[in-house]
């Protein structure tokens, strides 16, 4: 039962689509449980997150972080390396941009901070994830779990820092100072208000993100280090063989995860919140394995996964307000079930469209 | 010295209490992890069954109840586990993500239904929590020297769940190395084409081992609900499913070992709560978060190798493929 079975519109439209119907579904039955109408809850989430401008720009602000964690997680999975500490790596990626932030932010514009930002946050998530890279890559101990032992280690941390290091003198929150308008990225309602996205924090890291979703196809697809790390992933042993060293790739591929998950804080921290805080990440480094497993690992696809988990976000809350049954944690049930089924439970349907497409396919070849 | 003799069994009191419920968790990750089946899911199945124990043991006023309830929500989250990772030979990881993921939104989303208080479940009836149980004589001979506080304090006064816990843990090596099961559970966890030639199946097996997964796991969530506490709280386990992994990965998979890793990790916990803004001499305030941290600093440094090797069972997280097609 390989993949080569099947025509490339099934294994990458169809399956996935019959995978995220199966959650929607089970989605819709939670909702049934809890006394409302599904259909209408369908609605109010379809309007709260597409039908008005601001709606708009909160699914675009929720989906740039879900681009980068979803990056993160594909690059990995490609070296067939399991990075789950995209939440560890983020909240660190946070780290860097707001240390670039304070020290910059009042002297120079946000066009000269924006750089050093993003190498910060990309320099902090790499970091981050260098050190269970390279205990996978040098001792053989299990990434999934070191990245686990490190989303923990990195929430502790950063308590310690906020509480200790970086709050804003007199203050009892764990957070730092507002930046200044140094340290914040433009609103793109600042730049287009023709689009009318409101007070959405929707800013200018959407395009980073996608020019990172470019910059990850290039180097995947069209660099000899993507094809390094795609043997890799397909089968180890033959890329050793091959010569490809094994601790480079690792190393290599998890800095790239790592960085990528970081600056998923430039979005938050520099174009939203304008200041450190304890948990900004809440959850996206978890969810962009949905939206890896969602996109299959390709940035066209995680940039589609990315929008319907920010409609989901935005969508939510807009129904949480609509209909007070329907808490927040509704969009962490449907989460859940999107992982379950589109990517634990991937293989379900396979068999049974298996067969649903084998006797054509005989008969093309007959008559052929 | 007395006041300190008295201060270290107050301590290992709270470390028994502390490290009960990573107990029961680490346990049933041991008979998982032992038959193959990788299970980060643990954390989920914890609060599911804490959400259950809670919402039953206020509904009928009656712990067992409760206990049972924990233990059904908590199996039928391991079967989801077992269905995607055995049956259908999906991701073990993402499974088990997604484990954690639905328990968290759910009890979450069907306490505020039900309940209407922001995701706990309300105070629990009485009846409805697990009463510390006084050891014979416990009150007469607490004022005798030494073994006074340590019969009355550390071993008399916990409530039944914390001794079943521990009785857990020589049932559990009993039945892993002493038993038929025990040795086909082990065995495919290591090889299971091995145990597949020899005529058993490996689906069933690894299914039984997942339910005892979720028995154990319902007994550490109820613990947490109605225990040690007196109705759930949203996200009540914070982590301790995940500290139960460390400590297993900690006790190589081995069930004694996971009982003084638990001890070890309760006992940080029940330190850093003591030294709270209080000052070592000669070391000053050594900050909560380090101790927080250190369970999982100690697994990381173990899985290095730095301190012994740490080999999981040879084919956990491999789905089992009986033959190619």
């Amino acid at each position: 039962m390989t993949a080569g079975q099947l025509p490339r519109w099934v294994d990458y439209g169809l399956i996935p689509l019959l995978n995220l119907a199966a959650a929607f579904l089970v989605s819709g039955l939670v909702v049934v449980l809890i006394g409302e109408n599904p259909l209408d809850a369908v609605r109010l989430l379809v309007w709260g997150s597409l039908g008005y401008g601001e709606g708009i720009g909160f699914t675009l602000f929720y989906a740039t972080n879900f681009i980068f964690t979803g990056l993160a997680v594909a690059v990995a999975f490609h070296a067939g390396l399991f990075n789950i500490g995209g939440e560890g790596q983020a909240y660190l990626g946070g780290l860097g941009v707001a240390l670039a932030c304070l020290a910059l932010d009042r002297y120079v514009p946000w066009y000269v901070t924006l750089p050093f930002a993003i190498l910060g946050s990309a320099a902090m998530g790499a970091a981050w994830a260098f050190i269970p890279a390279w205990l996978q890559a040098t001792r053989g101990s299990h990434v999934v779990i070191t990245t686990i032992m490190f989303n923990f280690i990195a929430s502790s941390l950063m308590v310690y820092l906020l509480n200790n290091a970086l709050k804003k003198p007199g203050s009892m929150q764990p957070e730092t100072r507002t930046f200044e308008v140094g340290g914040r990225l433009p609103f793109l309602n600042d730049i287009f208000p023709a689009a009318g996205f409101g007070y959405a924090p929707v800013n200018l890291s959407l395009f980073i993100a996608l020019a990172a979703c470019f910059l990850v196809w290039l180097v995947i697809w069209r660099t000899r280090l993507g094809f390094e790390i795609r043997s890799f992933g397909a089968n180890a042993t033959a890329a050793i063989y091959a010569g490809i060293s094994p601790v480079r790739t690792i190393v290599i591929t998890m800095l790239m995860s790592g960085g990528l998950a970081g600056m998923m804080a430039i979005n938050e921290i520099m174009g939203s919140q304008h200041r450190l805080l304890i948990d900004f990440v809440t959850g996206y480094g978890f969810v962009g394995i949905a939206v890896a497993l969602m996109g299959r690992a390709h940035p066209v696809g995680i940039i589609l996964a990315s929008v319907l988990f920010g409609m989901l976000y935005q969508g939510g809350a807009e129904l949480s307000f609509e209909m007070p049954n329907i808490t927040r944690d509704m969009i962490i049930v449907i989460q859940g079930l999107v992982i379950l089924f589109a990517g634990a439970l991937e293989h379900m349907f396979r068999p049974a469209i298996i067969r649903l497409f084998t006797p054509s396919q005989r008969l093309t070849a007959r008559e052929a | 010295m007395y006041e300190m003799y008295y201060t270290l069994i107050l301590i290992l009191d709270s470390t028994v209490r502390l490290s009960t419920p990573l107990l029961l968790a680490c346990l049933a990750g041991l008979y998982s992890e032992r038959a193959g089946v990788v299970d980060i899911g643990l954390e989920g199945k914890m609060l599911g069954a804490a959400f259950g124990a809670g919402a039953v043991g206020y509904l009928t006023a009656d712990a067992w109840a409760g206990l049972l309830a924990g233990i059904a929500v908590s199996v039928g989250l391991g079967l989801i586990h077992g269905f995607a990772s055995i049956t259908n030979r999906g991701n073990q990881i993402v499974s088990g993500v997604a484990i954690n993921f639905l328990a968290m939104g759910l009890t979450a989303l069907l306490g505020q239904t039900w309940f209407r208080q922001g995701g706990k479940t309300p105070a629990l009836p009485e009846g409805g929590r697990f009463r510390d149980i006084t050891f014979p004589f416990a009150e007469e001979l607490r004022d005798v020297p030494v073994i006074g506080p340590l019969y009355s304090e550390l071993l008399s006064g916990h409530n039944i769940l914390v001794y079943l816990a521990f009785l857990a843990v020589p049932l559990t090596w009993w039945v892993l190395f002493r038993t038929r099961f025990g040795l086909r559970l082990r065995a495919v966890g290591e090889n299971p084409a091995a145990v597949d030639t020899a005529g058993i199946s490996v689906t069933w097996l690894r299914y039984r081992a997942v339910i005892a997964c979720g028995v154990l796991c319902g007994f550490a969530g109820s613990y947490l609900s109605i225990a040690q506490s007196s109705g759930f709280i949203k996200d009540m386990t914070a982590g301790k499913g995940f500290i139960a992994l460390a400590a297993l990965i900690f006790a190589k998979w081995k069930p004694a070992n996971a009982m003084f890793a638990c001890l070890l990790f309760g006992f940080l916990d029940a330190v850093a709560i003591r030294l709270q803004g209080q000052s070592i001499p000669g070391i000053g305030e050594i900050p909560v978060q380090f101790f927080q941290a250190l369970p999982y600093i100690l697994t990381v440094i173990l899985l290095a190798g730095f301190i012994g090797r740490a080999i999981p069972p040879k084919a956990a997280g491999i789905p089992y493929l009986k033959e190619r097609s």
